[in-house]
């Protein structure tokens, strides 16, 4: 496998005592896709900070393109292209001024730099609007500005940090037709954050989870949620109630992995079709009303409980009063 | 060479930038133009004061003008910089290879350019309203120069602290709080001889009032070349220091990211 992106046990503290990342390791194959998941605050971010030299870390190591990024950040930064969290364009300036220096920076000039843009200005459908000041953009049409910029200098690997965050449904959809017509150009990695679960399962070849600074699992999404064999039983209950009614369904045969989440019931069982009539009966003997019950294949979010022992929502309401 | 080509596109951006907001051109050229008719006509008959060498207010004061308006137009600098950091665009120039000496050195050179403008605007007005400069097309360009040199200065020290507290309401509060002293503590409106002593002694370590007594000497009748040397030498020693402190202060700034 050739090597793309290595980190190896990365370690990052910030001033306030927050540890970012806590020994975070992963490597992505060049020619891939591969998603860093977890909720905000989770050390994703941080992670692309200093893969792109724009951080240090504490400890650790870590190469983009076979380069060390703590010992030669210049060279790295001809490698790479970057979309970071939040549009990053001058907005005082035309989507072509935009593009045209980030050209100049990496060195083409001339014709050569008037011909990229007018290509990428193209493919990004920002043709029509290339004269106009970028103040005056849509949120998507700065965010294809911004890929467009990232995309000047030809990069070997492209870094995309939340691509998608604040974009509506409909525009996040382009974004992600987008995305993959850029992994489908030959040879070159992209690396993707993001807290969207259904992002990571439809764009990467390869998921790490990250919770807490680490990765707690990683593979392909199918290896992923394989790993959680059978199908997830979701019960919505009428109201809340204490911790004993997982034990209620603890006692009923072909069901496992029980737990409680404020009115939602989870568990696991290989054929959840069979398994829903004996967690309706057990739950009636104990006097428990049910408004629905779902059986589901196992998705990602079955996996991130699996391995940070919370849902995405609860970590992320946890981070946010952090 | 990379640094030079690097420089010259960040200083272009910035005065494109600055093209773009024509209001904002139209009220950094007004002003001055204010402040010389405004001062010229309220401090017309200074030129009577026992002591003041001169024979026209418009021609003394224009100087102090074209130096005054160098340090109020580029000690808003650092704005823009809060600007581009809060927006991303600086961290988007950090994960590039463009050279980082010219992230600092692009806006100090837009307000050394801008300041050059400023200055042949309100000569060429005080001229129209009668000022003369006998010290002719060269004292004229000494001036420019010293004026450009003083913009630069505090077009490195507002980057610096604009650096440092990352926060546009606080670097305006710092600026208000810092050009109005420098101006009134120095020969822009008065003669040096007829300000009050401790003045003259808190003026003469005023980088506004040596930009001030040096531009004024250049264009006068008799320029002292020693004297306008030796403020020309101070002042870029302060723009070395300047420079020094907006490069730290990016440094630390690239720490924090």
């Amino acid at each position: 496998m050739n090597t793309a992106i290595e980190a190896d046990g990365l370690v990052k503290s910030y001033p306030k005592g927050v540890t970012a990342l806590d020994g975070l390791s992963f490597a992505v194959a060049t020619g891939t896709v591969f998603a860093l998941l977890g909720p905000n605050g989770a050390g994703k971010s941080t992670a692309v900070k200093i893969l792109t030299t724009l951080a240090k870390p504490d400890a650790g190591a870590a190469s983009v393109a076979g380069i060390d990024v703590i010992a030669s950040p210049d060279r790295v930064r001809r490698t790479i292209g970057v979309v970071s969290q939040g549009s990053a364009v001058d907005i005082q300036a035309t989507g072509r001024e935009n593009l045209r220096l980030q050209g100049q920076i990496h060195g083409i000039r001339g014709r050569a730099i008037e011909e990229r843009a007018e290509e990428l200005l193209e493919r990004f459908g920002l043709a029509d609007h290339a004269d106009r000041i970028a103040r005056g953009y849509s949120g998507g049409m700065q965010r294809r500005l911004d890929i467009a910029m990232a995309l000047v200098h030809d990069p070997a690997v492209l870094f995309l940090d939340e691509p998608t965050i604040g974009l509506d449904p409909e525009v996040r959809a382009d974004m992600w037709a987008e995305i993959g017509r850029l992994a489908a150009e030959r040879g070159k990695t992209v690396l993707l954050t993001t807290h969207y679960l259904e992002e990571a399962d439809q764009l990467a070849e390869r998921i790490a989870i990250v919770d807490r600074g680490k990765v707690v699992a990683q593979g392909t999404p199918d290896d992923l949620k394989r790993e959680l064999r059978g199908d997830a039983i979701h019960v919505d209950l009428e109201r809340e109630y204490n911790g004993t009614v997982s034990r209620t369904l603890t006692a009923v045969p072909a069901i496992r992995d029980v737990s409680i989440d404020g009115r939602t019931l989870r568990a696991r069982a290989d054929d959840g079709g069979r398994a829903v009539p004996l967690v309706l009966q057990a739950l009636e003997s104990a006097g428990v009303e049910v408004s629905s019950v779902r059986v589901a294949r196992p998705s990602l979010d079955d996996v991130y409980l699996k391995y940070t022992g919370r849902t995405f929502d609860a970590a992320e309401a946890e981070e946010a009063t952090r | 060479m990379t640094l030079i080509r690097h420089t010259l596109y960040m200083t272009l951006r910035h005065l494109r930038e600055l093209w773009r907001q024509p209001w904002f051109v139209a009220v950094t050229l007004v002003q001055p133009v204010i402040w010389l008719l405004l001062f010229g006509a309220l401090f017309k008959r200074v030129i009577e004061i026992p002591g003041f060498r001169g024979t026209s207010y418009i021609g003394f004061l224009a100087p102090g003008v074209v130096v005054m308006t160098a340090m109020f137009s580029s000690a808003w600098s650092g704005m823009a910089l809060i600007e581009d950091i809060n927006r991303g665009v600086t961290a988007r120039f950090l994960v590039s290879p463009v050279r980082r000496e010219a992230l600092i050195a692009g806006r100090i050179l837009k307000e050394a350019v801008v300041v050059v403008i400023q200055s042949l605007i309100i000569v060429a007005l005080a001229l129209i309203v009668g000022a003369s400069f006998p010290g002719g097309v060269a004292g004229v360009a000494a001036l420019f120069a010293i004026s450009a040199l003083l913009g630069a200065t505090f077009g490195a020290l507002s980057n610096g602290f604009g650096l440092i507290m990352r926060q546009e309401e606080a670097l305006i509060g710092a600026v208000q709080f810092i050009v109005l002293p420098l101006t009134f503590l120095s020969a822009t409106f008065l003669a040096t001889n007829l300000i009050p002593r401790w003045m003259q002694h808190v003026a003469d370590f005023n980088p506004v009032n040596w930009a001030v007594v040096a531009g004024r000497s250049a264009v006068s009748a008799n320029a002292d070349w020693g004297l306008i040397a030796a403020r020309a030498g101070f002042l870029v020693a302060l723009l070395a220091l300047s420079v020094a402190f907006a490069t730290r202060a990016f440094q630390s700034y690239q720490r924090s990211v």
